[in-house]
């Protein structure tokens, strides 16, 4: 159990059955009264955001959470399996819970998977990713312009815009919290 | 955002603009200890525990004491320390002014904390002393607007002021509908509170029976917080008591009762009023400042 005093931004809570995490946090007390502690709170599982006032005296519930270092492994149809380098426990977790971003997943990634209850709600992977240009136009020789951008595919599909000197074969970086080009890495 | 030099030339102004008013009505400063034993008793404030003492919460007791020794007028400026407040308006230390007055009651003293206003608005602020908060206009020399609490409850939050209590919401209405409110225009006193949050006020027999004590707002914040206060050993001992048993159901730390200030009460301390002010808050409204820290320099 937390209680009131126990709240800041980013603590992760239960209420009513769900995970919440903190998002803003403000003290208020008025003369002689007890101190309130108003909070603006995300629900962990549908991103939903609200507004909640607890009073000193509330006891909050914590959520049962567990974070876990798994390596990417495999895709199984509309699942990814993980497996734990500690116990060789292979974990299946949903594709969609990371959306777009599956396309940027690589073999053997180190991923944090948040698990409430045992189910997994929230994976965070590493910051970038090396991926080799699958598809793209030729550049044109001596055009050296560096916002100009083309689009380019990775062999799973995923599109993105490069600059114009990027090749079929390049391999890039890949900004995985934006899902955009960072830099080249190494020619064809 | 003040600039450091500008904030504390505006502190040493309300500091000696305090003083001044004070002295020249007859008060003598006093410096009473700020580690104590045990801190002041009061259901939802928690001290910073020092040694084998507290920091002080406020001067509150050991004022009263002097007052019983029989100084008749007396004020204080010094540190307070509440344990966990951290907001926009509060800090876990902060400098408190006190001043008591005996045979005089909340009324008498609402009068001359309205004067005590406008002479330290003015010293800071030049002639006319008027702030702008929010883009909205508070004239600090005006007279004050005098709301009752059972007034403010029906007007700005449409709830009945006994059924707030009764749900356990008279916190959360106040401070979410009524404190903002007030304190436009003019400063604002709002008066007669419920026994529940009397604190060390005399409460005036009913129907309803109501502590006679007002806090002043300016500009949707709180300032000061003064009463007639409690000359009765007898119902100050229930109280502390009451108080007790409160935090002990709500999981606080207990503090003993202090059984010096309850001897200074039973020998006989004269009718009397007093108020606190929060000096950063005031300084914090002064100079415009958003966040009470950004008026205390580090």
């Amino acid at each position: 159990m937390f209680t009131a005093s126990d709240l800041r931004k980013g603590l992760k809570i239960e209420l009513d059955g769900e995970p919440y995490v903190v998002t803003e946090f403000q003290f208020c007390k008025p003369g002689k009264g007890q101190a309130l502690y108003r909070c603006k709170l995300r629900n962990m599982l549908t991103g939903a955001s609200m507004d909640k006032t607890f009073r000193s005296v509330d006891k909050i519930d914590k959520p049962d959470l567990e974070e876990r270092e798994l390596l990417f492994s495999y895709e199984d149809g509309d699942a990814l399996v993980f497996l734990d380098a500690d116990t060789y426990e292979q974990v299946s977790i949903p594709a969609s819970l990371l959306g777009d971003k599956r396309y940027l997943l690589a073999d053997d990634m180190a991923c944090s998977v948040l698990f409430y209850r045992d189910r997994p709600i929230d994976i965070s992977l590493p910051f970038s990713v090396e991926k080799r240009i699958a598809k793209t136009d030729p550049g044109v020789r001596g055009d050296t312009a560096t916002n100009v951008t083309k689009p380019a595919w990775l062999d799973n599909g995923y599109e993105l815009q490069v600059p114009l000197f990027i090749n079929e074969g390049d391999v890039i970086k890949i900004d995985i919290r934006t899902g955009t080009y960072a830099e080249r890495v190494r020619k064809a | 955002m003040l600039s450091t030099l500008s904030l504390l030339r505006l502190r040493h102004t309300v500091w000696t603009a305090t003083r001044s008013f004070l002295q020249d009505r007859g008060y003598v400063e006093v410096q009473t200890p700020v580690r104590i034993s045990p801190p002041a008793l009061e259901d939802f404030i928690d001290a910073e525990p020092c040694g084998d003492r507290f920091l002080r919460t406020s001067p509150e007791f050991h004022m009263k004491r002097l007052l019983a020794e029989g100084l008749p007028r007396l004020y204080q400026i010094g540190p307070c320390f509440r344990r966990g407040e951290f907001g926009p308006r509060h800090l876990p230390e902060f400098t408190m002014l006190e001043w008591y007055a005996a045979g005089t009651d909340y009324r008498a003293l609402l009068a001359e904390a309205q004067e005590y206003l406008a002479w330290t608005a003015g010293r800071a602020l030049g002639g006319e002393p008027s702030i702008s908060r929010d883009g909205r206009a508070v004239d600090l020399k005006a007279p004050w607007e005098v709301v009752r609490v059972e007034e403010a409850f029906r007007e700005y939050a449409g709830e009945d002021l006994a059924r707030a209590l009764e749900a356990g919401r008279f916190e959360e209405i106040l401070i979410s509908k009524i404190e903002p409110e007030l304190g436009w225009g003019c400063p604002c006193a709002l008066i007669d509170y419920p026994v529940e949050f009397a604190g060390f006020a005399r409460v005036r027999p009913g129907p309803p029976p109501r502590a006679e004590r007002w806090e002043l707002y300016i500009a949707g914040i709180e300032i000061a917080n003064a009463c007639t206060e409690l000359t009765d050993a007898a119902e100050q001992r229930r109280r502390m008591e009451r108080s007790a048993a409160l935090r002990a159901r709500n999981g606080a730390p207990i503090y003993g009762v202090d059984e010096a200030f309850l001897q200074a009460l039973e020998k006989g301390l004269p009718p009397a009023a007093g108020i606190a002010v929060g000096l950063d808050r005031l300084v914090m409204v002064l100079g415009g400042v958003e966040q009470i820290r950004d008026a205390v320099p580090e």
